[in-house]
This record gives C-alpha cells, sequence and structure tokens, in this order.
C-alpha cells in the first residue's frame, strides 16, 4: 500500500505488476539518460569558447543522432509490447467477481455457485480503531484465493466510476452500462488498497477499495461464513 | 451428450474463456448466455425435452451478469 514520501510505484503483488514495475524502471532510466546527456551538451554547448564559422553540414552526425534514437525506441518498444500481450494473454479464471460502483460506494457479486452480494463503505475518520488507515479502510473486504486467476467484472450503477488496485497493477473504468473485464492473479496473503480513479460527486475521494487475499485454502470457509452472515 | 453436459455443469467453476468476446467489454457475453438459456428453455419446453443442457447458459449469466441487471428484466 501507499506509505509517507512514497516516489515510486507500490510494491508488486501480481506478476503482472512486476513486469509493469520492471519496464517503468527501465523506461525512465533510458529517459533519465538521454535528459541527463541532452543537458550536458546543451550546457557546453553554450559555454564553449571555441567557435567556428565555417561548419556548414555534417553528414555522420546527423545519420548518427537519427539511428541512435530509433535503437533507443525500438529498445523501449520491445518489453513494452511483451507485457501488453502478456496481460491480453488468456487464462481460465478460477473465479468470478462483480463489482458496481455507486455514488458513493463498491458493491461485490459473488454468483458463481450461491448469489453472494455485499456493499462496501469506507470506515469514517472517527470510527477507525487504532492502527487502521485512514480514508482506505472499508467495513467489508473483497476476498480472493491467493494464485488463482480472478476475473474482475466492473460496471457502475449511475456515474462513471474506475476500480484500481495498484499494487496488483490493476485500473479499470466502471461504465454503467458496460462490462469491462480485467483479471489478475494475487501473489501471497495481504491487504490490498485502491481508491476510486474517475470524478464521481461529492464523495469521490471517500469510496476506496479493499481487497483481501487469503491462501485458497481457507477461501471456502470465507465464503461459507460470509453467506451466513447475510 | 446427456452425460457430457451433466459432467460439464458438475465441474463449473465459473464461465470460461468464450472466444467470440476475446476483449475487455463483456456486455454481449452477459446478454447472449442470457438469451441462450431463455430461448433453450423454450425450444426445449415446446419439444417436451429434458431442459438440462439450458443449465449450462444460466450459470454462465448468472456468474457474469450483475444481480441488478437480471432482476430489472425480469420486473420489466
Amino acid at each position: 500500500m501507499a506509505y509517507p514520501l512514497q516516489l515510486g510505484l507500490q510494491d508488486a503483488t501480481s506478476p503482472v505488476m512486476q513486469e509493469l514495475i520492471h519496464i517503468h524502471d527501465h523506461t525512465l532510466m533510458i529517459a533519465l539518460l538521454v535528459s541527463t546527456m541532452v543537458f550536458y551538451t546543451i550546457l557546453t554547448t553554450v559555454t564553449t569558447k571555441l567557435t567556428n564559422k565555417n561548419m556548414l553540414d555534417s553528414e555522420g552526425i546527423q545519420t548518427i543522432w537519427t539511428i541512435a534514437p530509433g535503437l533507443i525506441l525500438i529498445l523501449i518498444a520491445m518489453p513494452s509490447l511483451r507485457v501488453l500481450y502478456m496481460m491480453d494473454e488468456v487464462n481460465n479464471p478460477h473465479l468470478t467477481v462483480k463489482t458496481i460502483g455507486h455514488q458513493w460506494y463498491w458493491s461485490y457479486e459473488y454468483t458463481d455457485y450461491k448469489n453472494l452480494e455485499f456493499d462496501s463503505y469506507m470506515i469514517p475518520t472517527q470510527d477507525l480503531i487504532p492502527g487502521q488507515f485512514r480514508l482506505l479502510e472499508t467495513d467489508h473486504r473483497m476476498v480472493v484465493p491467493t494464485d488463482s486467476p480472478v476475473r474482475m467484472l466492473i460496471t457502475a450503477h449511475d456515474v462513471i466510476h474506475s476500480w484500481a488496485v495498484p499494487t496488483l497493477g490493476v485500473k479499470m473504468d466502471a461504465i454503467p452500462g458496460r462490462l469491462n473485464q480485467t483479471t489478475f492473479v494475487v501473489s501471497h496473503p495481504a491487504v490490498f488498497y485502491g481508491q476510486c480513479s474517475e470524478i464521481c460527486g461529492a464523495n469521490h475521494s471517500f469510496m476506496p477499495i479493499s481487497v483481501e487475499a487469503i491462501p485458497l485454502i481457507h477461501f471456502e470457509d470465507s465464503s461459507t461464513s460470509m453467506l451466513a452472515k447475510i | 451428450m446427456a452425460e457430457d453436459i451433466k459432467a460439464k455443469l458438475e465441474n463449473y467453476h465459473t464461465a470460461p474463456f468464450d472466444t467470440r468476446f476475446p476483449n475487455q467489454n463483456q456486455t454481449k457475453n452477459c446478454w447472449v448466455n442470457y438469451v441462450d438459456y431463455h430461448r433453450c428453455q423454450n425450444a426445449l419446453t415446446a419439444k417436451g425435452a429434458d431442459t438440462t443442457p439450458c443449465e449450462w447458459y444460466r450459470r454462465v449469466y448468472t456468474s457474469l451478469c450483475p444481480m441488478a441487471w437480471i432482476n430489472s428484466v425480469i420486473h420489466e
């Protein structure tokens, strides 16, 4: 989850996010190197005492500074496309969870076997117990098993919302009348947080997402107990 | 054939990948399975045959379609 003075991306808890962090670091490094080189070149060009009023063209360097950026772009594109196609791979999910965005809460439905449905409201700041996270905790969490491809079907009830969990590398718009699909696999058990990512009215900042990943063997017990509660 | 469908229904976990809908927008997938279930029910009941094969479509559309969508169609 996010932490104070954070500069970079959150740690990955899904293989896709792992890859995204990797290409982010790779691309950012290239961008920083190019920027440093350009800055140095401008600095030296502007501060030099050397002058040559007869230099007209130089095909050699022009060829180099056309080919080199092309190669750099290929270096960036190759991992990027690899991850793009990896994200689109067919995986037969073990579980389908539907999430519906409302003003201003998320509701989750697990309807593969029985019809389990519940709402997930943010816990107001005054009701937090010590140790809980402000503006991120919810009364009911979405529970998923680890190491299982989970299919998320995301839609909305009223206005456009967006379901995002940065550590899983998931963000998908929730649009009324449309069912958007995304999949993820959780690597290890933990609780992950996210926030609504599309402006949706007064309490847009106060409808967080909270996902709890538990080992597969415990998942059935959890679903049974949730069903019993409702 | 009847044994196959029963085996498929028993081993059902969730709606499998449908090659007709490989992309992000699954609205049509939900719709098509809902319609197919009702068509199957009508067709097999008209013939007086067992409607177990239709169960598959019902399981798939229940997995995919939000409950609010299903309920609003029923109430209309």
